[in-house]
């Protein structure tokens, strides 16, 4: 067993990082559910999920199981095969781009090796072209989820979702072209780098800057393309019941479910990725101390747990909380006395923090903004959209060759 | 039996069940389904070549665009079970001879041909993509430009088509 | 290292299949998918040769012609929903008038 180990080494990480960036994705999916639900309750001045555990926090495990135990009728009449293919197919790809992801510049040594943050390493030659690869399949899932169902509404949904999803998807790489003949490279590790040839700049040094437009545009096609609010049209519930997956129940749906939310968040990696620097600081190089940044908001935020925990309601909280925030404020105290892994959680931290801005613009959106009709949709995304980031793509390129032929850059 | 091979040979033949599942199907998006699988599994044929680029824009173009155009065709029109008449099915064998005689055309060609190409695949990278856009940009930029109208032309004519006459 | 026979033939199997499935299928959608298949077989051809002769001609050549599908899926997709409205059926047997 030891020699296979060792003569499979690095199939076995592999496998092990999969396992694990599994768990991770569906967990945070899991309380991505729990803060969506927080947050718009709050746009909407009301409390959320609040019944089961404190402050509502078992509701994902709640959900997972409502999931798991309901009833999973097929309907009469579906074509069967694709009926069950759609949602594999969708959580496939969602799970696949999420594994393209790098979340960290430095290897860690275990073992003798050298593991890197994400299952690829993060120089592959082609990352954001085989990104866009996976998501450009990721139409499959909702069109032939609407197909097979043999219903009126889902047929709809897919029709309206594979016509929105084509559309957009042309905006969203157009606009990616700006910041990729900015870093000259189509390897997500050097796009990053790309954004720290003045580590004096911090924050300013990113490409959403000079890319201002091409973000606007990003943003807006990745909204679209993964289905969410205001360009939710392919499940709009008050048009089309649940739109493309209202024959699917139990996990199947869970599935579709699960694919949303994870392409929500590969949407914000790769904002952060292409526009937000990645998992470069905003504060520039000199700024030592900064490195205690993640810190001083894990311990802060840990007290306040426990301080919350100790008077809530039910007793279960009070037991629950202030355990949860002691874990923080030790995780918190951990960083600052060993300097070594503080330095190393450096990248991870900050690409996370934009993950995390990102995933809350969405929510916030959520709770803020109507839905588009669905010629506006459509107008919108041709007529606004395309033309802009085909725009930016001329502007960045007379930029670069004004650059080259009057400061002799490169 | 090289890795390689061993990858060659699972892609190879996903290619070729998807082709022939693209014939034996009766329904058009489970053609369309296959034919999706084969382009997927031509991707990583690409890819085992060092062609990166080319397999990226495989998936991206014909998985991402042609294809979810298909499907999309397919469902507005709901279209259904494909009907075999008697004359179909008499296209059945002159087609098989064709193809009959096609492979074995290139069989020959190929058997008599192999020292005429180099046996096995180049090793080492051809810096694939920087040298494609050095390529498309200079040797072949009047093609390129060419493309760009002819992709306009079809996007004119596919406008005109699709109109609904106005009465 | 796989020998480029290898994707030669792989890419003659192909494109005869998608032969034959041009003079079998019915549907017209079908046929149309079956022609994507001989060009995909095609580009095999040339990514295949490009990586013999060390040249990346053949790869900027396959570039051409996914272009060139592209544009023939948008026309040809369109016609096909001409038909379909026009004839209201996609057998290419029933599609035997050249005026209505």
């Amino acid at each position: 067993m030891n020699s296979f180990l060792s003569a499979n080494a690095e199939l076995m990480i592999t496998l092990v990082k999969i396992a694990l960036l599994l768990f991770i994705v569906l967990t945070v999916n899991a309380y991505l559910t729990w803060f969506e639900r927080k947050v718009v309750a709050h746009i909407q001045s009301r409390w959320g999920p609040h019944r089961v555990g404190p402050h509502g926090l078992l509701q994902p495990l709640a959900d997972g199981l409502k999931f798991l135990f309901k009833e999973d009728p097929t309907p009469a009449g579906v074509d069967k095969f694709v009926y069950y293919l759609a949602p594999l197919l969708a959580l496939a790809l969602a799970l696949t781009s999420i594994a393209l992801i790098p979340f960290g510049p430095d290897p860690i040594r275990l073992f003798g090796r050298d593991i890197y943050l994400g299952i690829t390493p993060p120089d592959l030659n082609i990352g954001i072209l085989a990104l866009f690869a996976v998501t450009a399949l990721g139409v499959y899932g909702v069109a032939l989820a609407g197909w097979s169902s043999n219903s009126k509404y889902p047929l709809l949904g897919g029709l309206r979702s594979s016509a929105q999803m084509i559309s957009y998807e042309l905006a969203l790489t157009m606009s990616a072209v700006g910041v990729l003949l900015m870093a000259g490279s189509f390897n997500l590790k050097k796009i990053i780098e790309a954004q720290a040839h003045h580590p004096e700049w911090g924050l300013f040094g990113w490409n959403v800057w000079p890319q201002i437009l091409g973000f606007f545009c990003f943003f807006i096609a990745a909204v679209a393309e993964t289905n969410r609010v205001p360009f939710d049209l392919p499940e709009a519930e008050s048009e089309l019941v649940a739109g493309f997956h209202t024959e699917y129940s139990s996990f199947k749906f869970a599935m579709f479910f699960i694919a949303e939310y994870t392409s929500m968040i590969t949407v914000s990696c790769l904002c952060s990725i292409l526009f937000f620097g990645g998992w470069l600081s905003p504060f520039p190089a000199s700024w030592t101390y900064a490195h205690y940044l993640p810190s001083a908001i894990l311990i802060p935020f840990g007290l306040w747990v426990i301080w919350d925990g100790i008077r809530y309601e039910t007793l279960f909280g009070r037991i629950v909380l202030p355990g949860v925030g002691t874990a923080i404020t030790a995780l918190g105290a951990l960083f600052v006395l060993l300097p070594e892994v503080n330095a190393f959680i450096q990248a991870p931290f900050w690409l996370l923090s934009k993950i995390f801005v990102f995933l809350f613009v969405y929510v916030w959106m959520r709770g803020t903004l109507p839905r588009f009709r669905y010629d506006q949709l459509m107008a919108f995304g041709w007529k606004l959209l395309l033309p802009l980031s085909i725009v930016n793509v001329i502007l960045t390129s007379f930029a670069i060759l004004a650059k080259m032929q009057w400061w002799g850059a490169k | 039996m090289t890795a390689q091979l061993a990858v060659f040979l699972v892609l190879a033949a996903m290619a070729v069940t998807g082709a022939v599942s693209l014939i034996l199907q009766k329904h058009p998006i489970h053609s369309a389904l296959s034919l999706i699988v084969v382009m997927i599994s031509l991707a990583g044929l690409y890819l085992l070549l060092g062609a990166e680029f080319v397999a990226a824009v495989q998936i991206i173009v014909y998985g991402g665009a042609i294809m979810v155009l298909f499907v999309f065709v397919i469902m507005l029109l709901n279209a259904g079970i494909e009907e075999h008449t008697s004359i179909s099915k008499m296209a059945g064998a002159p087609g098989l001879l064709l193809v009959v005689a096609l492979a074995g055309f290139v069989a020959a060609t190929i058997a008599r041909s192999t020292e005429n190409i180099q046996a096995t695949s180049q090793t080492g990278e051809l810096a694939s993509t920087l040298g494609i856009s050095n390529m498309l940009f200079k040797d072949f930029v009047y093609p390129f430009e060419l493309t760009s109208f002819l992709i306009l032309v079809a996007v004119l004519g596919a406008t005109v088509l699709a109109q609904r006459e106005k009465s | 290292m796989v020998p480029t026979n290898y994707y030669v033939i792989l890419s003659a199997i192909l494109f005869g299949l998608g032969m034959f499935a041009f003079i079998f299928k019915r549907n017209i959608i079908t046929i149309f998918m079956s022609i994507e298949l001989m060009l995909n077989a095609v580009n095999l051809a040339f990514v295949a040769f490009s990586q013999a002769l060390g040249k990346l001609d053949g790869q900027v050549f396959v570039l051409f012609v996914i272009v060139v599908a592209a544009a023939e899926a948008a026309v040809g997709l369109g016609i096909i929903i001409l038909i379909a409205r026009s004839r209201q059926t996609l057998n290419v047997e029933r599609v035997n008038l050249l005026k209505l």
